[in-house]
């Protein structure tokens, strides 16, 4: 098997964003500059994710996305506020690969069925936002975390599956944006029980944790965000030209907000893993694909 | 000023995303249009059939776009005919997927199913396959004077499919490709008919040597062709 990281791209109209369990947003710059250099450095596809879905923000989305998928020529997927097939269809235009659905797919699970069957599996990408309850089972929760279903997130999984969707991202509200690594146990009991590829999101502060969960979790890929991000903003700053552009990012830079991951860049974790004998594509130097 | 670039037709059935495949073209330096015109098939220097979705419902769609006899029409020429991932799997003679279904019969072949299987370390083999892999020359044949050209035996593509075809003739076969248990087709050629399953277009700078040599094909017999991407 070969596994793919996925730098996960949280926009907030312009901008890229962090937040803490999917919520208290920061600006850490413009998207397309972060989205080059994970390009150059191998990653393996992007995550575009629109935290704000406002009808408003989509405009300047699908923007960025155009922008990005003129230059950068691996695959994109696309999410945050995508509700109908119409939307969908907007998004592939745009220049996105896949398309991200949660919130639309929960309510309407004919959604999955009929975007599917319409634009392909491989194109549809259920998005599924879990919280570990205290009974220890997991709840699906749509709008980034803000709202509860009742409905049982590995349940929920598995029916995505069945409906037709290509792919399963299976985000933990618990510990997105926390650093303290992936929710394994949540990652596999999904992975287990569907046919599909399943992408753990949501955690990552060391690069043991990537490991982890691709082995423990059975993940068949893995998104990145802090780990990569922080890292960025820290060794690798706008230039003069752009900082007007990106906002102010002094005071990441200048330490704050960076205590809960150790760093890393995405040749760093390619390089752990295949030490680990966890194959992926550009940290196998025989490859014509060797990123040096 | 007239402009000399080469032309490409992207076949529109209405399925995948064929922004990025004209993307792909434009930076190597080709004009493509985006195009389910009969006319606009026939007089382009090259044609790409690509596509992404269900066998049966794409070739519905180019039967009600009156579409097949046009790309017969290509592939009995001397145009080159590129079809990438379900575009490769509508040249052959029939799928397997969703029951039976008829495909351009521009190659004899099929189409049929990646095998979910278990491997030792437990792991499921998923389906569709969806990620990178490497595409592996014939024999260790090098790919110097293919389609290929300018690529390393093992080069990683990227890859998106539940189906793959079985040409009736194994000489075709320009690439394999290994996932779980199985080895299969990943690129074939036959004359002017160049086809692969993964998406050079979203295979990073790999993936756009293979639409270099797709444009120097358009210049000159595919055989001799050979660039480098810029």
């Amino acid at each position: 098997m070969i596994v793919r990281l996925i730098p996960r791209l949280d926009i907030k109209g312009p901008n890229l964003v962090k937040g803490i369990h999917l919520e208290g947003l920061r600006v850490l710059g413009k998207p397309e500059r972060f989205a080059r250099i994970y390009y150059e450095q191998g990653a393996d596809e992007l995550l575009y994710m629109d935290v704000v879905a406002s009808l408003y923000g989509r405009k300047s989305l699908l923007d960025i996305v155009t922008r990005t998928a003129k230059e950068l020529f691996i695959p994109l997927t696309v999410g945050g506020g995508l509700r109908t097939l119409e939307d969908i269809t907007q998004a592939l235009w745009a220049g996105a690969d896949k398309v991200a659905i949660n919130t639309a797919a929960i309510q309407q699970p004919q959604l999955i069925h009929d975007a599917a069957r319409k634009f392909g599996s491989s194109t549809i990408v259920v998005s599924i936002e879990a919280m570990h309850k205290p009974d220890g089972r997991y709840e699906a929760y749509t709008d980034n975390g803000r709202q509860r279903t009742g409905v049982d997130a590995v349940e929920w999984a598995q029916r995505a599956a069945e409906l037709g969707a290509g792919e399963l991202l299976v985000t933990s509200i618990n510990r997105e944006g926390t650093g303290t690594g992936f929710d394994v146990e949540l990652t596999r009991q999904i992975a287990e029980r569907v046919p599909i590829p399943v992408i753990a999101c949501g955690g990552a502060g060391m690069v043991r944790h990537v490991y982890e969960v691709i082995t423990q979790g059975k993940a068949d890929a893995v998104c990145l965000a802090s780990i990569l991000h922080y890292g960025v903003v820290r060794n690798l700053p706008p230039s003069e030209r752009d900082v007007a552009e990106e906002g102010n990012t002094a005071y990441l830079r200048s330490g704050k907000g960076f205590s809960r991951v150790e760093e890393a860049t995405l040749p760093d974790i390619k390089a752990y893993l295949l030490e680990r004998r966890i194959f992926c594509r550009g940290a196998l130097r025989e490859s014509a694909n060797a990123i040096v | 000023m007239r402009s000399c670039k080469k032309r490409v037709a992207i076949v529109d059935y209405g399925m995948g995303n064929l922004f990025s495949v004209q993307q792909a073209c434009e930076h190597v330096g080709l004009e493509a249009a985006i195009t389910s015109s009969a006319q606009a098939i026939l007089s382009a220097d090259g044609v790409i059939l690509p596509g992404v979705g269900a066998f049966g419902d794409a070739m519905a769609t180019l039967a009600q776009r009156d579409l097949i006899g046009v790309l017969r029409d290509v592939a009995d020429s001397d145009k080159p005919f590129l079809g990438i991932c379900l575009g490769m799997q509508l040249l052959m003679t029939e799928s397997h997927e969703f029951g039976r279904h008829e495909g351009l019969k521009i190659l004899e072949g099929d189409v049929v199913r990646l095998a979910e299987t278990r491997p030792e370390d437990g792991r499921i083999v998923k389906v569709p396959q969806v990620g990178w892999n490497r595409i592996r020359q014939i024999n260790g044949r090098p790919w110097d004077d293919s389609w290929l050209a300018g690529l390393a035996d093992g080069t990683f593509m990227y890859f998106v499919h539940s189906f793959y075809v079985q040409p009736a003739d194994p000489s075709l076969i320009c690439a394999t490709t290994r996932y779980g248990q199985t080895t299969f087709c990943s690129s074939l050629r036959r004359g002017n008919v160049l086809a692969c399953q993964f998406h050079p277009e979203r295979s990073g700078p790999q993936g756009l040597q293979v639409y270099a040599n797709f444009g120097a094909a358009l210049q000159r017999p595919v055989a001799e062709s050979r660039v480098s991407t810029r």
